[in-house]
């Protein structure tokens, strides 16, 4: 809120007065030269995808990609420097150059990619679709009984686009109630100031593990859009967008060929599947194609980190307080969507 | 023939003529502001083209197909940016001159209180006011509009009266549902203030002239009250009055006031009116002792000494204070961003999030706050103008 508007004001400011923009790859070389790479995360916290704990160390699923990037780039997961951003403060953090790469479950859309925003999504992270929670005493079943409904929502986000989206194609009306910190805008919905709390799945679930009571709210079963999710940087710099676009491959890759955390140095010394052999390094090329700090930096991620699967159980999967499906969050070999291009 | 030589006009270098240095200290300065504002422009062009980034106000036209709260004008999804921003700029209006109004009778209420000889009244007051005047007021507007949250739901409303429900959607009232057989009552409602003020004028007149005193208040409030209800009568009392009723999820029919609105209205009006209460309580101290003394040498009750004697000669020293808290009141209705209240800073941060604009629509808003701003002193100045005393 507060913030927002400083931020705008900053980002406005910095546009007057500030320094005039170099060529491509400066937002790598920025990045090295500084020796941390700034990432922004959904503030004050979004639990599952990025919480601090209590010694101010973040954790979760979008933070962990970040600390990957960081040892891509710089071979060192604590080379990040965690920024929380709101729905509203996160493009002019990061048009501003406050943060280098948002990891805050922003949508891919193309407004966002081309229009006057200009930024790039190298890679998808979380395939999700927006849904509305209701409390299970209003006994709604269907989000087409929301007629007049009033619906807390987040500004500023692809969210509040839906909504009214939804609503107008299926000739209803809603009353919103517009409020940029979640937590404020949690609090009014648990206190029945909403009827229904809209936002992406996983992020409602995450909501609703903040609730007082959890388990007198249900998430309705449709889902009324697309919402791509995943890291998101300034347009312009290649070499940052590969290595962003490739840590992610790397993961993904790594859960297709089965290494795990516990079993990557095993199969690293024993694996003949060209293939592995090239992801992790075995066969030397791959790291420094992409301008990786180490030609293994696959082997170090997910010696780090385990796969995209470890680290999506670890923070979102079902023995977590957010309880979620793989569903289109599996590998295209289980009937997922995640799919990577070959590391070759 | 002898004259007084006059010296040739000594030739005074230009900075020693203060009228000279004046103007070229003048000159210097606007050429600065001239240069900064020339710099900021063209770096912000140099920016804005490198990061690929255009200036221009084609977005104003473009569809905002987001939703907007409340409004005072209709605002669809399908309406453009343009309209939102005008809708966030009346809902700035709504909540600064109710806000200033309210904020102005409490705070001269309280102020007047706080030198009551009532030791109970003057104390509770005081505390109100150094509580309210010290803390901060985004946590009022936290706390309020968490107290309104903890209503009970719209199905569970309090009965406040016919047709009148308090619940955590806001109050709801009847209200007449618009058609244009109320002009008429519009028009016969202003041409009864005119004729409230005329006869006001000639009243007074009246008094000043032979020392009767009319009554001259419910005179006015009948000028004011008859001709609408004429205006209703005569045409058979067509019109139709909305009732609140519960349907589906929430009320409809009627009018509100929502929980955001009134949340954002108390935490301004109380805050302000603290700082009113100060200005005023400092305003009647400053007008001497005397005064008082020689109004109740006249015999004039207590409240007509602070309405006729004390109260002029303390607005002298009350309004350019005022006008400052007029002015913060508007800006601080900002803070509504924050309990979700879609102000014209609301509406405009969703605008520049959308569209990307943020040069634009920073632009726009500073523009209209400093615009409200600038009239409202401007206002002021000329009020302080007409109560300032006349030296004779």
């Amino acid at each position: 809120m507060i913030r927002n508007i400083v931020l705008a004001g900053l980002a406005a400011t910095a546009l007057v007065f500030g320094p005039t923009a170099a060529e491509a790859g400066r937002d790598l070389d920025a990045i090295k030269a500084r020796g941390t790479i700034r990432c922004g995360v959904q503030g004050p916290s979004n639990p599952g995808f990025g919480v601090p704990n209590a010694q101010g160390v973040w954790g979760g699923f979008n933070v962990e990609i970040c600390r990957a990037i960081a040892i891509t780039i710089f071979n060192d997961p604590s080379k990040v420097e965690f920024v929380p951003v709101t729905t509203q403060s996160r493009f002019p953090a990061l048009t501003n150059g406050e943060v280098d790469v948002l990891s805050n479950n922003t949508t891919w859309t193309l407004t966002r990619d081309t229009g006057v925003n200009r930024f790039n999504f190298p890679a998808i992270v979380f395939y999700d679709g927006q849904a509305i929670m209701v409390p299970r005493r209003l006994n709604v079943t269907s989000a087409r009984a929301l007629n007049g409904a009033t619906v807390c929502v987040q500004p500023g986000t692809t969210t509040e686009l839906n909504l009214a989206d939804y609503f107008r194609q299926n000739n209803m009306t809603f009353r919103p109630v517009v409020i940029e910190a979640l937590d404020e805008l949690r609090r009014a919905y648990d206190q029945g100031r909403c009827d229904v709390f809209t936002n992406d799945f996983a992020a409602l679930a995450a909501q609703r593990t903040l609730l007082a009571n959890p388990r007198d709210h249900v998430i309705l079963p449709e889902r009324i859009s697309k919402e791509p999710l995943g890291p998101t940087i300034r347009q312009g710099d290649e070499e940052l967008t590969n290595i962003v676009a490739w840590t992610v491959f790397a993961l993904i890759d790594a859960e297709e060929f089965g290494i795990t955390q516990a079993n990557v140095d095993q199969i690293a010394g024993s694996a003949t599947d060209p293939r592995i052999r090239r992801l992790l390094g075995v066969e030397p090329g791959m790291g420094t194609a992409i301008g990786a700090a180490n030609d293994q930096y696959a082997r170090t991620i997910i010696k780090a980190f385990g796969n995209y699967g470890e680290i999506f159980e670890r923070h979102l999967g079902v023995n977590t307080p957010l309880g979620l499906e793989r569903g289109q969050n599996a590998i295209w070999t289980k009937g997922g969507l995640l799919y990577a291009p070959p590391a070759r | 023939m002898s004259t007084i030589e006059t010296p040739p006009a000594a030739r005074t270098a230009f900075w020693n003529d203060p009228v000279k240095r004046g103007l070229a200290l003048q000159a210097a300065l606007l050429a600065f502001v001239v240069l900064v504002v020339w710099a900021a422009w063209s770096n912000m062009s140099a920016n804005m083209v490198a990061r690929g980034l255009t200036f221009g106000w084609d977005y104003l036209s473009r569809p905002a197909n987001f939703a907007v709260g409340e409004g005072l004008i209709p605002f669809a999804p399908t309406d453009s940016y343009g309209r939102a921003l005008v809708v966030g700029l009346l809902n700035t209006l709504r909540i600064a001159v109710v806000g200033i109004v309210l904020a102005t009778l409490l705070g001269v209420a309280i102020g007047v209180m706080r030198l009551s000889s009532n030791p109970l009244l003057a104390r509770l007051v005081a505390g109100y006011v150094e509580v309210v005047r010290n803390t901060p007021l985004l946590l009022q507007l936290f706390l309020w509009y968490a107290i309104i949250n903890t209503l009970p739901g719209p199905r569970q409303a309090l009965p406040l009266g016919p047709g009148m429900y308090l619940s955590n959607r806001g109050m709801k009232v009847p209200w007449v549902e618009w058609s244009h057989v109320l002009w008429p009552v519009v028009w016969a409602f202003v041409a009864g203030i005119v004729a409230a003020v005329i006869a006001a004028r000639a009243l007074k007149r009246r008094r000043e002239a032979t020392g009767d005193a009319p009554p001259t208040l419910p005179i006015a409030v009948a000028l004011v009250v008859v001709p609408p209800f004429l205006a209703l009568a005569v045409q058979g009392f067509p019109a139709t009055i909305s009732v609140p009723v519960l349907q589906g999820f929430n009320f409809t029919g009627g009018i509100e006031l929502s929980p955001e609105f009134v949340a954002l209205l108390l935490g301004l009006v109380l805050y302000t009116a603290a700082f009113i209460a100060e200005i005023v309580r400092g305003g009647i101290v400053a007008v001497s002792k005397g005064q008082w003394e020689a109004a109740r040498a006249l015999g004039l009750p207590s409240p007509r000494i602070m309405r006729l004697v004390i109260l002029p000669q303390a607005l002298r020293v009350i309004i350019p204070p005022l006008t400052s808290q007029y002015l913060n009141l508007t800006k601080n209705s900002s803070l509504a961003v924050a309990i979700g209240y879609p102000d014209l800073v609301h509406v405009s941060n969703t605008t520049m999030n959308q569209t990307g604009r943020a040069v634009e629509v920073i632009l726009v808003f500073a523009l209209v706050y400093l615009t409200i701003s600038l009239l409202t002193s401007g206002f002021m100045n000329w009020y302080n103008g007409r109560v300032a005393i006349r030296e004779r």
